[in-house]
């Protein structure tokens, strides 16, 4: 290829003179040092999905919300909408820096309440941004510019993947406090609290609003309530990343319940929300980024610098997801339906909840199951470990993330026996060859005969392995 | 407001212990963010909105207007349109580098269909947030990964935009002679002069066509001497086409140096827009290509293009790119879009010849000539600031301090008032 490339252009010399060098130019290469980088690791199981010809393979990846028949789900709501907006022949003219204005007033106020004293008082401004990746990446890049008080963000542990790139790239530290408990596949309170109160003050926390992503498990109200109170006390500064609003529990006011409770409890946040999951509006990208001030006067002078932030990286956000929200937020009869659907879509998954957690049991497993029912919204930390997600996949075509997270959105009556069938497969625990059975002194060097029970790997001590 | 809000948390202390929360709800994360500027361009528009004389007119941001005044959408976008929503589609999330059909196509467009980078698959392209978002993916790509160096190199003067965005993304910027006021045209010699001193590797920002403020594009001759020329520096090529057919009426002249550059041997970087020559401005539909030594490398710098778009926004919107992919790969259509692209450049045109006629009628004895020389939707009037002011104080004319006027903003209406207020402040 590099030969024909150089012998056409050795043709052209003669046209153009002095192009000697045009050989060397093609040859040379301004990306040669560029590694081929691994692919996302959530998107990445998609294309590996899509790749598979088993019949019966399950795409239990990305979050996104399938039907009863593992379809797509456009709302009626979206669709009435945009046959409304359709009607009016709108134009195309680009929206301000900050986005569509009746978007992010009805934004806001899904997010705090239409009586928040917040929005009476002007002291927050909403920017309507690319979804809630954009939401999140515009408040880190602000912080980078102008949090100057401290660079670090605290994530729990664990959080969505793509949390991690979006503070480092916009030049924020990453550091993590508890969440998760793999003992109990719950929260893990006072974990939390520990780390929470050995925070240096003013450090970014944060908090997912409700649907913890990739574990499923939220907070309790009392335990909402003792954080805000010691995040308060440690005068440490709250992001609230809001994603699945009316997904959790099917009731939009219910899921904002934390979000209100703390800046009613004298947090000033920043906010981010998506409409990818509640309205099925992901590939629209549509989201907003809210900071609630001191006042008005700050206010102001926070929106003209995230429109300074936001100029240079995209000039001003795309329109038509933003009107089909607008449209739905603003119009009564749309509005209702709206939520008629979401809590239809939050239902769904949780009776796919106990659907799977009955097959389980039908079965035969004997693992507690429980937190399958327990966890809240989208996602579902099974409590897979690697290895088992791995056979899961090869033996089963069964796909989803390393963690052990799937998406109940992908499973239907239909396949929900198919994966519970897998899932007891790659978790069943031998019988006698199981090493939780033997009662091994502590300091046994296991070897390779501890590595087939999946099982154990929830009880015994990494130490103890080799 | 302070006190009421205090009194609503002494009311509550009762209930929560939180007699910090008085000092918090006072508290602020943001006293030392001072109020920023408006944006230069924007903040043009936001002046005209306020004014209340009706002969008022907004020649500052760059959106085509038709003969009455109006924002114009295209009947082949309307079509396109209606096409997508016949069929039903699902809102799915595109792929991170956004829609296949698109990519294809926005590539073609620009290269040509029988493009030899194309058939080796030796670029890679990806959908984008239209023109700046394009730009602003291959700054930070080349922060991240053009180690050797730091400078990009933008014409003086450019599109005001470029220099946060490569600034916000860590590089360094510089700039070349280009624009030269005494003629009104391009200044090729200072151009030459400065680019055979720019050090090997640095990046070189051109705009394809349709230079943005001035209107003043290099003819081919000298397009080849200054291919030439940084081809010899050893220097990236970074190009800017956010006109494609708006500047001639003629897509393929409009990407001649484009595809010019890339014979001769040019790796570039180019960023193209939708939103002048498809009129889908706030659909935001744009792409960025890089085009690499084979197949080998494109899906390298694929992977990394995906890596840094994730935590910026995961992937791209649909809607415009839908639209624009319809509209290309759909025959009937795109030979629409060709016409209705050659009917706005021509009424571009046509104004471009009216005021210059009215400023003769008028009396000016002013030599206008560029303003018919220069191309695409700006004209550099050659207007100093203070003239400017008057043309806004006395005539509501609104337009950038630079005296750049958005030649899509005259209509056969105005541009007899145009060209009074023009000829009153440079008498």
């Amino acid at each position: 290829m590099a030969l024909l490339k150089s012998s056409k252009l050795i043709s052209r010399i003669g046209t153009f003179s002095t192009s000697v060098g045009a050989v060397s130019s093609r040859n040379n290469s301004w990306w040669a040092e560029v590694q081929m980088g691994p692919p996302d690791p959530i998107l990445g199981v998609t294309e590996a999905f899509k790749k598979d010809t088993n019949p019966k393979k399950m795409n239990l990846g990305v979050g996104a919300y399938r039907d009863d028949q593992g379809k797509p789900f456009v709302l009626t709501c979206v669709r009435k909408a945009e046959a409304l907006i359709a009607s009016k022949q709108l134009d195309k003219e680009y929206l301000a820096i900050g986005g569509l204005g009746d978007f992010t007033k009805s934004c806001a106020q899904l997010a705090l309440g239409g009586d928040s004293e917040v929005l009476k008082s002007g002291r927050s401004v909403t920017v309507q941004t690319i979804s809630g990746t954009g939401s999140l990446r515009i408040g880190a890049n602000f912080l980078s510019r102008f949090h100057s008080a401290s660079r670090d963000v605290y994530l729990p542990t664990p959080s969505w993947g793509n949390h991690t790139p979006i503070f480092r790239d916009a030049g924020m530290q990453l550091k993590a406090y508890r969440y998760y408990d793999p003992a109990t596949c719950g929260f893990d309170f006072n974990g939390a609290l520990d780390d929470i109160s050995k925070m240096p003050e003013k450090s970014v926390v944060l908090l997912h609003a409700c649907a913890h992503n990739p574990t499923g498990v939220d907070p309790r109200l009392e335990q909402w309530k003792e954080m805000a109170d010691l995040l308060k006390k440690k005068d440490l500064l709250v992001f609230f990343d809001m994603a699945y609003q009316g997904f959790a529990s099917g009731d939009i006011d219910r899921d904002a319940w934390a979000v209100r409770y703390f800046i009613e409890q004298g947090h000033n946040i920043v906010l981010s929300q998506s409409f990818a999951k509640n309205m099925g509006l992901y590939g629209e990208r549509v989201g907003g980024l809210t900071l609630v001030c001191k006042d008005a006067e700050e206010a102001k002078r926070v929106e003209s610098q995230l429109k300074i932030l936001i100029r240079p990286i995209y000039s001003n956000p795309p329109m038509n997801g933003a009107r089909i929200a607008t449209t739905i937020l603003n119009t009564p009869d749309i509005y209702k339906i709206w939520l008629e659907e979401v809590h239809h879509m939050a239902n769904r998954i949780i009776k796919m909840r106990e659907q799977l957690a009955a097959s389980l049991k039908s079965e035969g497993s004997t693992r507690n199951w429980q937190h399958v029912t327990d966890q809240i919204g989208m996602f579902c930390f099974t409590g897979l470990k690697p290895e088992q997600v791995e056979r899961l996949t090869k033996e089963f075509s069964v796909y989803m993330t390393k963690d052990g997270r799937i998406s109940m959105a992908g499973i239907t009556s239909g396949n929900v026996g198919y994966l519970a069938h897998g899932i007891h497969a790659v978790t069943n625990a031998s019988s006698a060859n199981c090493i939780s059975l033997l009662k091994l002194p502590d300091n046994t060097n296991i070897g390779e005969a501890g590595q087939k029970c999946g099982d154990c790997y929830l009880t015994l001590h990494p130490l103890k392995m080799n | 407001m302070a006190l009421l809000k205090s009194s609503k948390i002494i009311s509550t202390v009762g209930v929560y212990p939180s007699l910090g929360a008085l000092s918090i709800r006072a508290s602020s994360w943001w006293s030392e963010v001072q109020m920023g500027p408006p944006d230069p361009i924007l903040g043009v528009s936001e002046a005209y909105k306020r004014d209340t004389n009706p002969k008022k007119i907004n020649l500052g941001v760059g959106a085509y207007r038709d003969d009455q005044g109006k924002p114009f959408v295209l009947s082949c976008v309307r079509k396109a349109e209606a096409q997508i929503a016949s069929k039903k589609m699902d809102k799915e999330y595109l792929a991170i580098g956004g829609l296949g059909d698109f990519n294809k196509a926005c590539a073609k467009l620009a290269l040509g269909d029988d493009n030899e980078v194309i058939k080796s698959g030796r670029n890679i392209t990806v959908q984008t947030i239209s023109g700046t978002g394009s730009l602003r993916i291959g700054a930070n790509f080349l922060s991240r990964f053009h180690t050797e160096a730091r400078d990009v190199y933008l014409p003086k003067p450019s599109w005001g935009n470029h220099t946060p965005i490569f600034r916000d993304a860590g590089m360094q910027l510089k700039a070349y002679t280009y624009y030269d006021p005494k003629t009104c045209g391009f200044d090729f010699q200072g151009a030459l002069n400065d680019i055979s001193k720019i050090p090997a590797k640095s990046v070189i920002m051109l705009h394809a066509c349709a230079h943005n403020p001035t209107g003043v594009d290099p003819r081919p001759d000298q397009w080849k001497e200054i291919a030439e020329l940084v081809k010899k520096r050893n220097l990236l090529v970074f190009f800017d086409m956010a006109y494609q057919g708006f500047a001639s009426g003629d897509i393929d002249r409009d990407a001649w140096a484009v595809r010019y550059f890339i014979e001769q041997g040019h790796n570039i970087l180019l960023s193209q827009s939708f939103a002048k020559n498809m009129g889908l401005y706030g659909e935001r539909v744009g792409g960025f290509t890089v085009v690499c030594q084979d197949a080998e490398e494109a899906k390298r710098v694929e992977s990394q293009l995906k890596i840094l778009i994730r935590p910026i926004y995961s992937n791209p919107p649909m809607n415009g790119a839908r639209i624009a992919a319809t509209i290309l790969n759909t025959p009937d259509l795109y030979k629409e879009w060709l016409g209705e692209v050659h009917g706005m450049a021509n009424r571009i045109i046509t104004m471009r010849e009216l005021l210059v006629a009215n400023l003769k009628k008028e009396g000016s004895t002013k030599n206008w000539q560029h303003v018919i020389d220069q191309i695409g939707m700006f004209c550099f009037t050659g207007l100093k600031p203070d003239q400017v002011e008057r043309l806004t104080k006395e005539f509501s004319v609104y337009m950038t301090k630079d005296g750049r006027i958005s030649m899509a903003g005259v209509t056969s209406a105005n541009v007899g008032y145009l060209a009074q207020g023009i000829h009153t402040v440079t008498k």
